[in-house]
């Protein structure tokens, strides 16, 4: 913490400009971010708290949240363990194409989910890659959940390996190479050495990941098909509401969607938190 | 991986066989697990990320040149290409000056708050894009609680161009400022202090010490967040007011044409939005090799 004080960083802090800099940092982000939030709560209870629960208690809305969190169920560890494979074999060992394996790793972060989305749809739809073989065995795989679960995974593969890779290269392999010389298998290395120095940060990529899953729109919204109380994930529930001018009912389900918002960040900064006395 | 390779070689032969047995042929390699991590890495970069985009591709080539050039340069596609790229631009241009400013606030300052502004920096990340939208819009409607103000000075946010630059900029900002933190981190004030005991006043030292300094993280911050922009969709299509030619975007458009069934058009389109995404996918990687190359600490 010492490096990180104002005092040892040679800058002279003195007097307005500093104030000025930092006040108007606080004003556009209050408005820009601190607003919006503030906003979903107060819409969400703008009849009443009484109309909130009870919009969210409506089946479509309980169908809506059932769907998401299967989804979740389904994602976040597929991608969790893809995240904790990609990091440790992208930052422990060295081979022809690593960097182009990296960028594909990241590769949905740069891809626009409606992309994702369109894409999906040309491999499992009707007139895909594999449609005829899909029909022909009756799997139904778009507009129905494997194609909100599949999109969903593109969309926030990298979340948990974005999060490892630093950690992994910051500590080196030094731990993991005693552990093996001193005869550790494999699991026993990741378990016992890896795993609890990077534990911190692979949980806030779980909670990130979870939190994008729950929340993933653009992509879900080609693949979903829309049918209300059936394939209609959270945050498109929201949409059809909105859409509806039911607007109590669709900031109601915003705000449960921003709970698990605010809940991820208190995650992420209790975990800096424990990391930092660790 | 030289000075491994001796410790195991101290070890001996027979340990050194053994740990072969055990890894595999790892050529020495004394971390498990290579083939298993990079097979199961492997199998779902292909399945889950490759494939679907390889078969996009595949798609958008086979409606042939000529109908391929004839949707892409559509009037209609065009008007969004512009749409998109001038308010993806005005909200990186935005983001590039709040989000620097954010992030040195951050690094620099000591205040009450700051670890609650360094969380609240990754909502847009936390935070469903579809809930922003509906925020964002409900804040800059004309009866909302900046939209009335505004309007009274003749500002329109909302269902404008103004609007969807404001939901890109909302979506798009922790790209920057998590791309400059650590740099600025780093920046551990010695070289200002040089710089100041040879007679540099303040704007001196942040242009041509401070700033020469983050250029690379900045501009690898900004081509990512300016990617993030282009395709952004959920936070966007509620605040655009989807009129073609003027507040449509281009993702919004390559939707409608699914929803059209003209899966050969949203195929052309979204090749067009991947290809971009690609082209600038490269530039960031190619800032950021250039900011490692010429790191701040010898």
């Amino acid at each position: 913490m010492s490096a990180a004080s104002g005092t040892s960083r040679g800058q002279p802090q003195r007097g307005w400009s500093r104030y000025v800099l930092l006040g108007s940092v606080l004003l556009v982000t209050a408005i820009v971010i601190g607003a919006p939030i503030l906003a979903v709560f107060i819409q969400a209870l703008s009849q009443g708290l009484a109309i909130a629960l009870e919009s969210l208690a409506h089946p479509d809305t309980r169908a809506a949240i059932w769907l998401s969190v299967v989804v979740a169920i389904v994602v976040v560890p597929v991608n969790t363990l893809f995240g904790i494979a990609a990091a440790w074999s992208i930052a422990k060992f060295r081979f022809p194409g690593r960097k182009l394996l990296l960028a594909i790793v990241e590769l949905p972060f740069s891809v626009s989910p409606i992309v994702a989305g369109i894409s999906y749809l040309f491999v499992y739809g009707g007139q895909g890659l594999f449609g005829p073989f899909l029909e022909a065995h009756d799997l139904k795989i778009m507009f129905a959940l494997p194609g909100i679960i599949l999109a969903t995974t593109f969309v926030t593969a990298p979340f948990v390996a974005r999060e490892l890779l630093p950690l992994m290269q910051l500590q080196g392999n030094s731990d993991e190479e005693v552990a093996a010389t001193l005869g550790a298998h494999g699991w026993q290395t990741f378990f016992r050495v890896t795993l609890p120095n990077i534990r911190w940060g692979l949980l806030y990529g779980v909670v990130l990941c979870n939190a994008r899953v729950l929340g993933e729109f653009g992509a879900v919204s080609i693949v979903s098909g829309n049918i209300r109380g059936e394939t209609n994930t959270l945050p498109l529930h929201v949409e059809m509401l909105y859409h509806d001018y039911n607007a109590a009912g669709a900031f109601a389900a915003a705000a449960v969607l921003t709970l698990v918002a605010l809940v991820t960040l208190l995650v992420k900064t209790l975990l800096e938190r424990v990391s930092s006395h660790a | 991986m030289t000075s491994l390779d001796v410790s195991v070689g101290e070890v001996g032969a027979g340990a050194r066989q053994r740990s072969r047995k055990i890894y595999g042929r790892g050529q020495g390699r004394v971390v498990p697990g290579f083939r298993l991590s990079l097979g199961v890495t492997l199998l779902y970069a292909a399945l889950i990320i490759c494939l679907p985009l390889a078969t996009l591709i595949v798609v958008g080539a086979r409606l042939g040149p000529a109908e391929y050039w004839a949707v892409v340069s559509s009037p209609r596609a065009l008007a969004s290409y512009r749409v998109t790229l001038g308010a993806a631009a005005l909200a990186t241009l935005f983001n590039t000056i709040y989000g620097f400013a954010l992030a040195w606030v951050l690094v620099r300052h000591e205040f009450p708050g700051r670890r609650v502004l360094d969380a609240v920096v990754d909502l847009p990340f936390a935070l469903p894009t579809a809930v922003a939208g509906i925020a964002l819009t409900a804040l800059f409607a004309r009866n909302g609680w900046f939209g009335e103000p505004l309007s009274l000075i003749g500002i329109k946010v909302a269902y404008t161009q103004l609007g969807i630059a404001l939901a890109m900029a909302f979506t798009s900002l922790p790209f920057i400022v998590r791309t400059l933190q650590p740099v600025m981190e780093e920046l551990d004030g010695e070289i200002e202090e040089a710089a100041r005991t040879l007679g540099a006043g303040n704007v001196t030292i942040f242009f041509r010490v401070v700033l020469p300094i983050l250029v690379p993280a900045l501009l690898a911050g900004v081509s990512l967040a300016f990617a993030r922009c282009l395709g952004e969709f959920g936070a966007v299509i509620f605040i655009a007011g989807n009129q073609p030619y003027q507040t449509e975007i281009t993702a919004l458009l390559a939707f409608i044409r699914i929803e059209e069934y003209e899966y050969s058009a949203a195929a052309a389109i979204a090749t067009v939005m991947l290809g971009t995404a690609f082209v600038l996918l490269v530039v960031t990687n190619a800032l950021q090799a250039y900011a490692r190359r010429h790191e701040l600490t010898p």
